[in-house]
């Protein structure tokens, strides 16, 4: 793309691309999931079903997360005038069908049907406003919807102080973790006296079940850009850095085409749309290191060194990268500025509860029906994210738990269904926030396990420069271990509870602060599920494999052979048409016998 | 394999890293990038590229080796032909990821972190690759396994044999 000189030429551009002469759109979800699931397939399967059969005025838009990622492949249809339709589970024979039916004859293919859009939903996604509506690697489609003209209005027609001014009174909070409001964060860095300052993008998404970051660089890298120069813009930075995860291919590769396309259009660079402003932004890569995405620990990271935190103070805003004034603000953060600068502070701060405004984006996983994505209002209730949006428990089981913030947060029991989600709420029941991971739980899965897999993600993430996380929590995984085996004591309980707190009080940063959540937090709710293990040496949700034992019953079994077959370990005895054992000491648990037998003749107890 | 063969792909090998470091506007802070890009060319990185990026960079090789081993992308052994990586991410997990891991370790005759005897694959359990909609999870070299049953998995081991 050439050039973009002015205000007025960016504003004459978009209103150009944004003209839809009667095309239909079918959007095809093309993110890490929608590609592993086959999506490219599909779409080759639709475009030349669509060039056989001869059919005009239908354009297949490659997007972003479409959020229904337990349907992926899936595909959304906006014909104008009619209410979209989202397919899911299209494979190469139903986007076939789909163009065939619904695309030649405009009838719906109904058993695909997984959502139309509009009906029963109460998302409001302003973060995720264009993913899976825009292609992500087209400059030209993000300015049809109204891209860069946020930061064109805070460049020709705001001061700095009135763009932080409008960031504060929206009452936007940090959506990485910690929750800082993001306008007092950029006043600071503002405030704060130097020759040069810096901006940067936490993209080191590394609480495991959360992917909304990802979802949103794969699906609108642009407006992550132009929230940075935005910033950049507010704080007098003309650099920024993205700071990203290796682990995420795609997302790394969208932010490049979409840093190349800003560049080449004057939207990035030298004196950004014939403003005085410019504004340069790097990519950085991150190596594996769950601590990183600590912000000194990440500002050391993007320096080239080990990642390790460093004390507060000096904040960031004061002495950051390379000990200039910097500001580190999440991705979904900056995903909601440009909404933010174009429709208003009173506009966003009207969502929401008192203390937390806007939207927050959570990633639903575990063992729910609908995994995926979901922009809720803060204040929604976690059971209406997982039984109305997410459609209840997998195979109808209970619900057990939610576990929200990731290692550094805690769950949320049945109790607190009800409860308005927002950042306060959640800390006062003991989790947080974080980014927004939520991972339900169910009957079949035990609490005390669950920490210990927690508190084993710790040891092995913890940076080891203080004492109480390396050595702490070490300790306290020690104790997790002895107590699903089946040898922990009373006294084991209590040693858990104490250093908890010792490590809660005395860790160097908000890693080692927060590690012990999810021990205190299951311990709080699912305390007898805990005396169970040490007094009963029982495990009820079955999942604790020292404590459970695999045996075949004999009234069911009809020898048919199909456990021992499978059996890793050989460990299953019995002929054909013969009732079969299970030899107890051979066994590894594996429950590979379960799985296949198709009588349950298999019990585990 | 002779030693001067594998001597002379080296040398081409190091070429490829020192055209990488020279092509940096800057290289201020860019010891990260430099090991990400030495383990794309070298596959790992051995003490002696380790050795050789300290003195390009002016880096001591202690502070070299001290990045190298605290992230867990960059590893100082060599891999398997093929890379098996396993999601361990909470979803992954409450969906049965340990059942995964242990039966391809029973497979394999190997545990998560090590390398085949002929070298053929290895196993590294990774944390979250944020595909949770299709957990449980695994990548064979970079490309995504999702919804995985243990009953798969010799059928995905054997697309590698």
């Amino acid at each position: 793309m050439e050039k973009i000189k002015s205000y007025e030429e960016l504003k004459a551009l978009g209103e150009k691309l944004s003209k839809n002469d009667g095309v239909t759109k079918v959007y095809v979800g093309l993110s890490t999931c929608g590609i592993a699931a086959g999506a490219k397939a599909s779409m080759e399967a639709m475009a030349s079903e669509i060039e056989a059969l001869g059919i005009k005025n239908v354009e297949l838009v490659r997007v972003g997360c479409i959020g229904s990622c337990y349907a992926e492949p899936t595909i959304e249809i906006a014909a104008p005038g009619k209410q979209n339709v989202v397919y899911g589970y299209v494979n190469e024979e139903t986007a076939r069908e789909i163009v065939r039916t619904h695309l030649a004859e405009d009838k719906a293919v109904d058993n695909k049907i997984i959502r139309k859009a509009g009906v029963a939903d109460n998302q409001i996604r302003i973060a995720l406003r264009n993913c899976g509506t825009i292609d992500p690697e087209s400059l030209e489609d993000y300015l049809a919807v109204g891209g860069y003209q946020a930061l064109a209005q805070c460049l020709f027609e705001k001061t700095p102080e009135e763009v932080i001014k409008e960031v504060t009174d929206s009452g936007l909070r940090g959506r990485g973790g910690g929750g800082f409001p993001t306008g007092l964060k950029w006043q600071a860095t503002r405030k704060s006296v130097s020759d040069q300052k810096y901006i940067v993008c936490n993209a080191d998404e590394g609480d495991p079940g959360a992917f909304m970051d990802r979802s949103i660089l794969e699906g609108d890298p642009h407006s992550v850009l132009e929230a940075m120069a935005i910033a950049g813009y507010a704080i007098g930075a003309d650099t920024g850095y993205i700071y990203i995860r290796a682990e995420y291919p795609l997302a790394v590769h969208r932010l490049l085409i979409a840093i190349d396309q800003a560049k080449a259009a004057g939207l990035l660079g030298k004196n950004i749309l014939g403003s005085d402003f410019s504004f340069e932004l790097e990519i950085r890569y991150g190596a594996g290191a769950f601590v990183c995405g600590e912000e000194t620990s990440l500002i050391h990271s993007i320096e080239g060194l080990r990642g390790e935190p460093t004390n507060k103070p000096p904040f960031p805003a004061e002495s950051g990268l390379w000990e200039k004034p910097t500001s580190v603000n999440n991705v979904e953060t900056f995903a909601n500025i440009p909404a933010i600068i174009l429709k208003g502070a009173s506009w966003f701060n009207q969502i929401g509860t008192e203390k937390s405004k806007g939207t927050k984006v959570f990633a639903l996983a575990g063992k729910v029906k609908n995994v995926g994505l979901v922009e809720v209002p803060m204040g929604t209730t976690v059971r209406e994210i997982v039984f109305n949006m997410g459609g209840g428990i997998v195979g109808d089981k209970e619900y057990k738990a939610a576990q929200t913030g990731g290692p550094s947060g805690g769950c949320i029991p049945a109790i607190h269904l009800d409860t308005p989600i927002d950042y306060d709420n959640l800390t006062a029941i003991g989790s947080m926030m974080g980014s927004g991971g939520m991972i339900v739980m169910d009957e079949d899965d035990c609490m005390v396990n669950v920490a210990k897999f927690y508190l084993e993600f710790i040891v092995e993430e913890s940076c080891g420069k203080c004492t109480p996380c390396r050595i702490g929590n070490k300790r306290l995984h020690e104790t997790l271990k002895k107590i699903t085996s089946g040898n922990g004591t009373m006294k084991d309980l209590d040693k858990l509870k104490e250093l908890s707190e010792a490590i809660k009080d005395t860790a160097l940063c908000g890693l080692g602060q927060t590690s012990p959540n999810p021990v205190l937090s299951t311990m709080r709710y699912f305390y007898d599920e805990y005396v169970e293990h040490v007094k009963e040496k029982k495990c009820r949700a079955g999942r604790c494999v020292a404590l459970i034992s695999y045996y075949v019953n004999p009234v069911k079994c009809i020898g048919c052979t199909a456990c021992a077959r499978v059996c890793p370990v050989d460990c299953i005895e019995g002929s054909v048409k013969q009732v079969h054992t299970i030899i107890q000491d051979k066994c590894i648990k594996c429950g590979s016998c379960m799985a296949a037998c198709k009588f349950d003749a298999i019990v585990k107890k | 394999m002779s030693t001067g063969r594998s001597n002379s792909i080296t040398e081409e090998k190091y070429q490829e890293l020192d055209n990488y470091i020279g092509s940096l506007d800057d290289t201020r802070g860019a010891l990260i990038s430099v090991l990400h890009k030495a383990q794309s060319i070298f596959g790992y990185l051995p003490r002696e590229v380790q050795r050789h990026i300290g003195e390009k960079l002016d880096i001591p090789s202690a502070k070299v080796n001290g990045v190298v081993t605290f992230y867990s992308f960059f590893t100082e052994v060599p891999k398997g032909e093929h890379l098996i990586q396993i999601c361990m991410g909470t979803a992954c997990f409450v969906r049965g990821a340990e059942g995964i891991l242990s039966m391809l370790e029973q497979k394999l005759q190997i545990k998560a972190g090590q390398t085949t005897a002929d070298g053929k694959f290895s196993i590294d359990a990774l944390r979250c690759i944020g595909a949770c909609g299709l957990a449980p999870v695994m990548m064979v070299d970079g490309k995504v396994y999702g919804r995985l049953t243990t009953d798969q998995i010799d059928k995905i081991l054997a697309e590698y044999k």
